[in-house]
């Protein structure tokens, strides 16, 4: 073999070896979305419910106040953040981690302003080298999560607010638009705003009364926002990684071709250089 | 015999919807009998089976974390987490109660108790719907 084929034979094996790899993660991908997908929509029902009935007492009880409904100054932000633990999906950390930055260098002056709670090991990482605040963090939660996986983070932010430990709460997670596009989202946990809870009124009888039944449903409320923001972030995870899969195996297909056509270019030069040493040999000796 | 609609809905799925005859409940105020044409009603649930009357039969579903809204013609409960008895995982339920009991003994703070008490409804509740 002349002198170069054996690298450029190393290197297209390596990237066969790196598309085979990427392909299987562009599917395993896909078929995971296609599973949180599902998991986001069957969250979707509770979530309405909760809120069709926080609504109709709001609306039946003309001004209902509770902590969790009013505004107060801020002194202390809380921002629920939710990355992934594993990487290869392409923008997704960096994009909402970004704009968490962002944010945080605009508004507040010092670190005492406020804290981070954190789902996900990439989310983690990242903000412990930069030496923010994390109050709480999650992570290994599993590909189709469950309620009561995310709980105890959700009742940290929400608790968090009642015992005015914070008096703002948002959280920042990858909003999915659809299996390409994920957009980095903030929005607004706690306190709630009322405009949320707009509709008719349905007469209702409340036991013991309406006040009892609303300050237990609405941390319940902000709980299942949380939980379909991380249902969400887990199918923009896995749109994301497909994307940026898929990507890769193209990249890779298209190397492949330039160095397979480098490899026989050198291959042809190879032998037609051996011919040429014969012919150059036989007619030396003539 | 009349009937309504109970339906059990958690965050992950929705675990329960027939027509029943009755629904019985246990809401923070004391147990309730739902039969159709109940007036709108709004409670918060313990931590405890419902029970569905069908016909001559009886169906339990444990719930817990959960809340009931009454109409007319429906029952949704929403709740937390909510098991019909054969999807009751009995040893883990098990280990659960042991868990949150040793807790209870060890009693350290206020929060961990109260948890390490919710804990042990729960588990107390799966299980004697099981056995």
């Amino acid at each position: 073999m002349a002198k170069g084929m054996r690298e450029i034979k190393r290197s297209l094996k390596s990237k066969q070896n790196m598309k085979q790899i990427t392909k299987a993660m562009e599917m395993v991908a896909a078929a995971k979305l296609r599973r949180a997908q599902e998991a986001a929509l069957s969250a979707r029902p509770y979530t309405d419910k909760i809120r069709e009935v926080v609504s109709s007492i709001a609306a039946g009880a003309g001004s209902i106040r509770h902590p969790m409904l009013q505004t107060r100054e801020v002194k202390r932000t809380a921002y629920l953040i939710i990355t992934s633990d594993r990487g290869l999906a392409g923008g997704y950390n960096i994009n909402v981690l970004r704009k968490l930055m962002g944010t945080i260098a605009d508004k507040h002056r010092s670190k005492d302003e406020y804290e981070v709670l954190v789902v996900g090991r990439k989310g983690s990482a990242y903000l412990n080298r930069r030496g923010i605040n994390i109050a709480e963090e999650v992570t290994g939660i599993s590909d189709s999560p469950k309620y009561g996986d995310i709980k105890p983070v959700a009742y940290k932010a929400v608790q968090g607010f009642e015992d005015g430990r914070y008096d703002e709460v948002y959280i920042v997670y990858n909003r999915f638009l659809n299996a390409i596009s994920q957009v980095p989202t903030m929005k607004k946990l706690l306190p709630l705003s009322s405009d949320e809870f707009t509709g008719a009124a349905a007469q209702y009888e409340y036991e013991p009364d309406a006040e009892s039944v609303l300050s237990v449903l609405l941390p319940k409320y902000a709980e299942t926002v949380v939980y379909s923001a991380i249902l969400e972030g887990k199918a923009s995870e896995f749109g994301a990684r497909m994307t940026a899969m898929g990507n890769a195996t193209k990249n890779a297909t298209k190397l492949i071709g330039e160095l397979t056509l480098s490899y026989n270019r050198a291959r042809q030069a190879a032998i037609t250089q051996e011919i040429a040493e014969i012919v150059g040999g036989a007619s030396a000796q003539q | 015999m009349s009937t309504l609609l109970l339906e059990i809905v958690t965050p992950e799925r929705t675990v329960y919807a027939k027509d029943v005859n009755m629904v019985i409940l246990r809401g923070v105020e004391g147990e309730m009998g739902i039969l159709p044409h109940h007036v709108p009603t709004v409670t918060p649930l313990k931590i405890a089976a419902v029970v569905a009357k069908i016909g001559g039969k009886e169906e339990k579903i444990a719930v817990s974390g959960g809340f009931a809204e009454i109409r007319h013609e429906k029952v949704v409960i929403l709740a937390e987490s909510a098991e019909l008895p054969d999807e009751i995982d009995l040893d883990r339920a098990q280990l659960a109660k042991k868990r949150a009991e040793d807790r209870l003994r060890g009693r350290k703070d206020e929060v961990d108790f109260r948890r390490a008490e919710m804990a042990l409804q729960r588990a107390m509740n799966r299980i004697s719907l099981r056995g």
